[in-house]
């Protein structure tokens, strides 16, 4: 009782200030309030991405050239979160060993759900379908710079499909074909490939990051296309890490880290 | 080389981790060397930095080249507000490296190499928060940080660990999330995400829109600030901090508890003095009162609750929350000459080697004795002399004693209190002293006169239950001998530097004031 | 009591429903006894942000912020008439372009693409912690039985904490 009249006064508390703010916000929708025009007569961040990111980088998609390029080192530390997340659920519940054998799920024979009928429809199904998603996943990935896309939501993608086969079969099968070291290796190549891309700028003694210096390694026509280039490896490196720590947080959670059955 | 060095303070660990999630986990001997490696490589850059910064100036650096107009990318800045701050992360990052030897490994060498991985994830977030001057790259680095130190936590097979890292996720993603929050509505209002750019656009005054003195910008430094209170757990919001850091592993517990809390401090100052400007803090917000109040509260409180306490490491997390409280009250201070402000930037110095001399300490006796609550220390003096030295030197300072670094924090404290005519907060400040005092000859005299090994043994398996893990690694022939080498450099390396810090205290105030006699650091530095 | 809601609510609806969202998720967090009921309220509690901060980047009648697939310079030179046509979708009078200026696209037809990629990261960070959460939750269940708070700290309470 306490806690919900502590919890309803915080609540208020936070609502109230909150929208005492919003009373004071430009119009819903103004393309000229200050975080979408900046204030005073410069341009601002935002319009000067809108203009001069083509420019820049070669790159229509001004999300992804933002994202992988602009404010590279912000993404690059969100991959590193990801990563920490993935290593922390297996620091925390990865157990090997006798333990393991104790804990593992059995499987539950005869329920419905993995009968050998629906087993044939359901397997039959994520045969044909895996397939078509992990090709959309890379096109995600390798799209991301023309069409809505990148790394992250394509590794989400192809980790999503590796579930989908542990769903379908069990974790075991999964395991098989995308084995606890193999992931781990991937998600530290992923991030080693995105902070590699910033390492060789800085061996070409420019600022970490610094794709446009690249040209001289990827032998493109001037620094934008090198930008652009550079984009997509460092997509490709996110989109490593994320498809192999989105499996992993569900191998560890659906088998209490016993990394069997499942569930 | 001297040009990349903001970069190579947070990539050195973050390339260490990945070496080790590469061929660590294979072969755990590669760990050691490479977490000693990078974080050497860190430490060397920003005493290096440092250098520069008070010989040449302010160090900017920015991330892929994007300079022009400011805040397009992401910008580095190192100058005389975090250099000093980077140089004590690396030490304390360092020492419990020294530590970590053979502890992590003892029990489940399984996840030693997980272990390592989050320990240097955790350095290149603390070193990250430190270096970055942009403010959402601030929110990504802090939630670097405390994923890894949930997991910390929670990796220590203790019950109340894990209840507790719970508690600390949920009271972490809601500071992490107000922080988030008030950057929003500074970025409505501002159009930049610069620490620079957005105190620039604060401090215009056009006709149209005085951004300085709108709602939304007050509902933000309201939210900036609660979500960093929560983060170093000032007082009313305390609560995750203390079972969090008293049930986790030592290890952990050494690196967390030093650094965690103090890092939040210079964040919170960060934001005071760069992005809003103490000029509008103190002068149009004029809350001053309310939060030395509150710190004088927060002071009090955790000294009186420390005392209640009768496990170690828990009475060392409520001094953790009086001494946050020091530090907030000291940066609200608003005295004119900003003696407050270099008190509590000297204080993050000086307390987190306090902090991390003690919580060495409490891993030492934890796994050496089996000693959890202060009535297991019996005999303590006699049966490991060179621990205790250890203690006493950090015990000093917590207690203010010159020549040790606390006396001099709470000397330039009170001188800005004085001067800032803030009574209330000196009185808090001399009775934690003396709660203090009394915490820790209460330790001294159990320590010193209950000469009972035989006692202390048994007390040890009566305590086993009482839920700390090393409790049961300890058996009879380790107990009771004095720690290895290991252990006993870092404490002692600790107690060194609170008495180097307190005799030199001179000069490293000199270095602090830099930032307030430049009064570019007030003021942006661009436009 | 109408006039409020037009003058306050109506041009910050966005606004309001994101604070009705993220009260929504704070009062789980911190009233709710079940540790999973927590973490459902510190999900909504991140995507109410995410609605906060898409919301501050919406320009009334813009695009996405993806560029013409083949670039403004292209769509200048090969399109003359475009931007007759932009002007018709959104009933706004779009800047005129001059085929030998390079500024690229005007910046009032196109969405605020900053905010987009905060959220991006954000995201991110949220399925992150969520994870973890999970995770320790996980462990929690498996030593003490239940994940009801109340049960957990009379657990703690009575002493039953041995390894």
């Amino acid at each position: 009782m306490l806690t919900k009249v502590f919890a309803t006064i915080a609540v208020v508390i936070t609502g109230g200030l909150l929208l005492y703010g919003v009373s004071d916000f430009p119009a819903f929708g103004d393309p000229h309030s200050p975080a979408n025009a900046g204030v005073g007569n410069e341009e601002s961040i935002s319009q000067y991405f809108i203009t001069q990111t083509y420019k820049d980088t070669k790159v229509p998609n001004i999300v992804t050239a933002v994202l992988a390029d602009y404010r590279g080192y912000d993404t690059m530390f969100e991959t590193v979160v990801i990563f920490a997340a993935g290593i922390a659920i297996f620091a925390i519940l990865r157990v090997t060993g006798n333990e393991a054998e104790k804990k593992s799920i059995k499987p539950p024979l005869d329920s419905s759900i993995n009968g050998d009928h629906q087993r044939i429809i359901v397997g039959t199904t994520c045969r044909i379908v895996i397939p078509v998603v992990q090709m959309f996943a890379l096109y995600v990935v390798a799209h991301g710079h023309h069409s809505p896309g990148g790394g992250f939501q394509g590794g989400v993608i192809l980790g999503a499909s590796f579930i989908l086969v542990a769903m379908s079969e069990d974790l075991n099968a999964a395991l098989r074909r995308f084995s606890e070291k193999t992931y781990l290796t991937l998600a530290c190549v992923g991030i080693l490939i995105y902070a590699g891309f910033g390492l060789m700028c800085q061996f070409l003694e420019r600022n970490f990051l610094d794709y446009g210096i690249l040209q001289k390694v990827l032998f493109t026509d001037g620094p934008e296309m090198a930008r652009s280039h550079s984009m997509l490896g460092v997509e490709v490196g996110v989109a490593f890490t994320v498809t192999a720590i989105m499996f992993a947080i569900y191998a560890n959670l659906s088998s209490r880290g016993v990394l069997k059955n499942g569930l | 080389m001297i040009d990349q060095i903001p970069a190579i303070i947070v990539l050195a660990p973050l390339f260490g981790a990945m070496i080790i999630g590469l061929f660590g986990i294979r072969d755990h001997r590669v760990c050691l060397p490479v977490v000693f490696i990078s974080l050497l490589v860190s430490l060397g850059a920003s005493v290096a930095a440092a250098q520069q910064v008070f010989n040449v100036g302010t160090i900017n650096y920015f991330v892929g080249g994007w300079e022009k107009p400011l805040g397009i990318g992401i910008h580095l800045k190192i100058d005389a507000l975090n250099s000093l701050v980077l140089v004590v992360i690396g030490v304390v990052v360092m020492l419990v490296s020294f530590f970590s030897i053979r502890r992590v490994g003892e029990r489940d060498t399984e996840k030693t190499p997980y272990f390592y991985i989050l320990y240097l994830l955790l350095c290149v977030g603390l070193f990250g928060i430190t270096i970055t001057s942009d403010a959402f790259n601030l929110f990504v680095l802090i939630e670097v940080s405390s994923l890894t130190s949930y997991a910390l936590i929670a990796m220590g097979s203790n019950k109340r660990g894990t209840v507790a890292a719970f508690n600390y996720v949920i009271m972490g993603t809601v500071g992490a999330s107000f922080y988030l929050l008030g950057v929003g509505y500074l970025y409505l209002k501002t159009g930049s995400l610069n620490m620079d750019g957005i105190h620039a656009i604060l401090m215009l005054e056009t006709n149209d829109a005085n951004v300085g003195a709108s709602k939304a910008t007050t509902v933000a430094f309201i939210f900036i600030l609660v979500g960093i209170w929560i983060k170093m757990a000032f007082f009313p919001l305390y609560g995750w901090l203390p079972n969090a850091y008293t049930y986790c592993p030592s290890t952990s517990s050494c690196i967390l508890a030093p650094l965690m809390t103090k890092v939040s401090v210079y964040v919170m100052i960060r934001v005071m003095i760069t992005v809003f400007g103490l000029d509008w803090v103190f002068v149009e917000l004029g809350w001053s009162q309310l939060v030395v109040w509150l710190a004088v509260i927060a002071i009090l409180a955790g000294s009186m609750l420390a005392l209640a306490q009768r496990e170690i490491k828990k009475m060392l997390c409520y001094l953790i929350v009086a001494e946050v409280g020091y530090m907030v009250g000291g940066a609200w201070l608003a005295d004119p000459d900003h003696w407050g402000m270099t008190g509590a930037l000297y204080h993050i110095l000086a307390d987190a080697m306090m902090t991390l001399c003690l919580f060495l300490f409490a891993g030492i006796v934890a796994k050496r004795l089996g000693a959890f609550e202060i009535s297991d220390l019996q005999g303590l003096f006699k049966k490991m002399p060179i621990t205790s030295i250890g203690l006493v030197i950090g015990a000093l300072a917590m207690i203010g004693v010159p020549p040790t670094c606390g006396f001099f924090s709470k000397f330039y404290l009170i001188r800005g209190a004085i001067e800032g005519g803030h009574w209330e907060f000196v009185a808090a400040l001399l009775i934690s002293s003396l709660v203090n005092a009394v915490l820790f000859f209460r330790i001294f005299e159990i320590a010193y006169f209950g000469n009972k090994p035989a006692e202390g043994h048994d007390h040890s398996h009566d305590h086993s239950d009482d839920s700390i893990e090393e409790g049961k690694g300890s058996d009879s022939t380790v107990l009771g001998r004095e720690a290895s080498w290991s252990s006993l450099f870092p404490l002692l390396a600790s107690a060194a530097i609170i008495i180097l810090l307190g005799v030199f205290n001179g000069e490293v105030v000199a270095l602090i004031r830099v930032t307030f006699e430049n009064s570019n650091h007030l003021s942006g530095l661009f436009r | 009591m109408s006039e409020f809601i037009q003058t306050n609510v109506q041009p910050y609806f966005n606004f309001w429903i994101y604070v009705v969202l993220m009260m929504i998720g704070l009062w789980a967090l911190i009233a709710k006894n079940n540790l999973i009921k927590k973490l459902i309220g510190m999900s909504i509690f991140q995507t109410a942000i995410i609605l906060f901060y898409v919301s501050l980047g919406v320009k009334d009648g813009s695009t996405i912020p993806i560029l013409d697939h083949h670039g403004p310079e292209h769509h200048e030179t090969a399109d003359a008439g475009h931007d007759d046509v932009h002007e018709k979708e959104h009933g706004k009078k779009a800047e005129p372009h001059h085929a030998d200026d390079h500024v690229g696209p005007n910046p009032d037809t196109i969405a605020n693409p900053l905010p987009h990629v905060l959220m991006l990261t954000a995201i991110v960070v949220g399925v992150s912690t969520l994870g973890v959460a999970l995770a320790i939750g996980q462990m929690i269940f498996k030593e003490f039985g239940t994940l009801e708070e109340n049960e957990i700290l009379e657990q703690i309470k009575a002493g039953n904490v041995d390894d």
